[in-house]
């Protein structure tokens, strides 16, 4: 009977803790995805609907021009009155500069991806398969390069463009983004749990350093190279600091990333579906891989061990 | 014991053997190493370099003229305190509430996996897609003044005042968020069951066995989110200059809004000078953190 009593209790007791639970869990989740589902809804939108909601808060410059209908108050709605695709028409079609920025994005990061990744194996083998002073001192340094802000490591990069004269074109932002120290990072670690009984196996066999790398460190890696691959992707799609510095005479080689903050009020129409369609590639590509990431990412935290 | 193993081990493998190893995967390190001295490493020194002299033409040196200069600066002084006052706030919040949260989804709750990405979604959505919302919500004319004036509450210019360090705040933790809870979610996993189970059986609540348990398990997680929270909010630069510009408000003007204007006009030896700052900043607060860890640390790890 008594015993009933307490468990009755604590039963009790766990309902009501998982219902608080729920409730903050609840609320923050809602808070966090509102911004990524507002600016999705509203680029369904039509441009005459997000001029008369926000054309309050864009308009000031310009707004001689502006005829259309704007509300006194500024109105953030989630749902649109009409559902239109004329923002991305627009974009897609008669607004080619976007798609322009759009593309040089993808020029930056693709690259970026593939051959850090591949620069990072080379050296993640090499410093997973002898350890040496040498080696230790640079995985040290490349580790502590890795923790440095832009602040420190953008001067430098900055010279040896300047140097090697070029500046303002796109290989001053993918050529030291090839040679960033994350990859290695990741993928030493990685590298330093394959055990050692593998590598004299193979040997045994009769492989050869460039064997042992190709068919069996890269295929046992693979998981932590797709993660790596995806972490550099969503990073890089991100860029604001290396492009200010190293494009400043060309703005038209900025990243889309860049270049939204920058869209005027004479475009606020469109910008929504501008914001949409930057953000849906690395928005699928994290749903369709979500462990992987988080693999990636909790793998990341080895920077002690 | 170990030691003697090792030595063991190394006295039994052919010493050659080892030294084939050496060479042999020598070839692999070789572009990366390349790279990185060429766009890192080197000129970081030219930069150090360049901080101790009077400009790149005349090469003179001038002993700590740059860092003197560059302390008496106003700018670089207002921009390092903003930035320095911004990790203040930002960093122990961007540990605290990931950790809360970790400690809720680790619970058997209804619908746990959506949770978990609604939260972690901030971290993969360019910070430049969803200005815009920030936008309407924080402008003069925005959503919280709207509501606020319908309750009778006096407009806030969200960023164009000390309030102006709230909202990037909030976009910083939005940003930012997922990725440590990540990492403590990871940390809470690797806890062996043993140890949990026991506490249980002990009968310890819930809140303490949070602390005596749980926080020892996870104080070099907790390290680590501390250091890389502390190194993403020297990048808040990025929030900030999306949603303000070039030219924001005060005290939103950052270190690297500086050197962004610096550049603007190409001294160069006042660039390096700060550089060379900022990193022995970093360095000096990392060093620190280990050294708070390695105390904290040396009782409970393993």
């Amino acid at each position: 009977m008594n015993k009933d009593k307490t468990r009755g209790k604590a039963k009790i007791k766990k309902i009501i803790s998982i219902v608080i639970a729920l409730i903050i869990l609840g609320f923050t989740a809602a808070m966090f995805i509102m911004p990524i589902v507002l600016t999705v809804t509203n680029s369904f939108m039509t441009k005459s609907e997000i001029t008369a909601n926000y054309g309050k808060i864009f308009s000031e410059e310009g707004s001689s021009a502006v005829s259309s209908y704007i509300a006194d108050k500024v109105n953030l709605k989630i749902i649109p009155d009409k559902v239109s695709f004329g923002q991305y028409i627009t974009v897609l079609i008669k607004s080619p500069q976007y798609l322009l920025k759009f593309w040089n994005s993808v020029i930056y990061v693709i690259p970026i991806v593939i051959f850090q990744i591949i620069v990072a194996l080379g050296a993640s083998y090499s410093f997973a398969r002898y350890k040496g002073k040498f080696r230790n001192t640079m995985f040290f340094i490349y580790i502590a390069l890795m923790l440095m802000p832009y602040q420190v490591t953008l001067v430098p990069n900055y010279l040896v463009a300047d140097w090697m004269d070029i500046l303002n074109t796109r290989w001053s932002v993918i050529l030291p983004g090839i040679f960033s120290p994350f990859a290695v990072f990741i993928l030493t670690k990685t590298m330093q749990r394959i055990p050692s009984s593998i590598v004299e196996a193979a040997k045994i066999d009769g492989a050869n350093e460039w064997k042992i790398f190709r068919k069996v460190f890269v295929p046992m890696s693979k998981n932590a190279i797709y993660s790596v691959a995806i972490l550099l992707f969503m990073d890089y799609w991100n860029m604001v600091e290396q492009p200010l510095i190293m494009l400043q005479n060309n703005e038209d080689m900025h990243p889309l990333s860049v270049y939204l903050s920058k869209i005027n009020a004479g475009e606020i129409g469109l910008a929504f579906a501008v914001a949409a369609i930057y953000m849906v590639l690395p928005l699928l590509l994290f749903l369709y891989s979500e462990d992987r990431v988080l693999e990636g990412i909790a793998s990341s935290s080895a920077i002690k061990g | 014991m170990i030691k003697k193993v090792k030595s063991e081990l190394k006295r039994r493998k052919p010493v050659s053997f080892e030294n084939r190893d050496k060479t042999s995967t020598m070839p692999f390190m070789i572009p990366s190493i390349a790279g990185f001295m060429l766009f890192f490493l080197i000129p970081f020194f030219i930069v150090l370099y360049y901080s101790f002299i009077d400009n790149p033409i005349n090469q003179e040196f001038v002993a700590f003229d740059n860092y003197i200069s560059l302390l008496r600066n106003h700018a670089f002084m207002l921009s390092l305190k903003n930035t320095l006052i911004f990790s203040v706030i930002a960093v122990p919040l961007a540990v605290i509430i990931p950790l809360i949260l970790a400690l809720f989804l680790e619970n058997n709750i209804p619908g746990k996996s959506i949770f978990r990405t609604a939260l972690i979604s901030p971290l993969v959505v360019p910070v430049a897609s969803v200005i815009l919302i920030w936008q309407v919500v924080f402008d003069y004319n925005g959503v919280i003044n709207v509501f606020l004036d319908s309750v009778g509450i006096e407009a806030v210019d969200w960023f164009k005042s000390d309030f102006s360090r709230l909202v990037v705040v909030m976009l910083f933790l939005w940003k930012n968020t997922g990725y440590n809870m990540v990492l403590f979610m990871a940390a809470l996993a690797n806890i062996p069951l043993d140890v949990k189970e026991a506490a249980l059986i002990d009968g310890v609540g819930p809140i303490r066995r949070f602390f005596r348990i749980k926080l020892n398990f996870m104080s070099s997680s907790i390290f680590f989110v501390t250091i890389l929270s502390l190194i993403n909010s020297f990048k808040v630069f990025r929030e900030v200059y999306l949603l303000t510009g070039d030219y924001p408000y005060e005290g939103l003007y950052m270190l690297q809004h500086y050197i962004n204007n610096t550049f603007r006009s190409l001294d160069y030896q006042k660039l390096s000078a700060a550089a060379v700052i900022i990193c022995i900043i970093i360095t000096a607060i990392i060093a620190l953190l280990f050294v708070i860890d390695n105390k904290l640390g040396s009782s409970v790890d393993e």
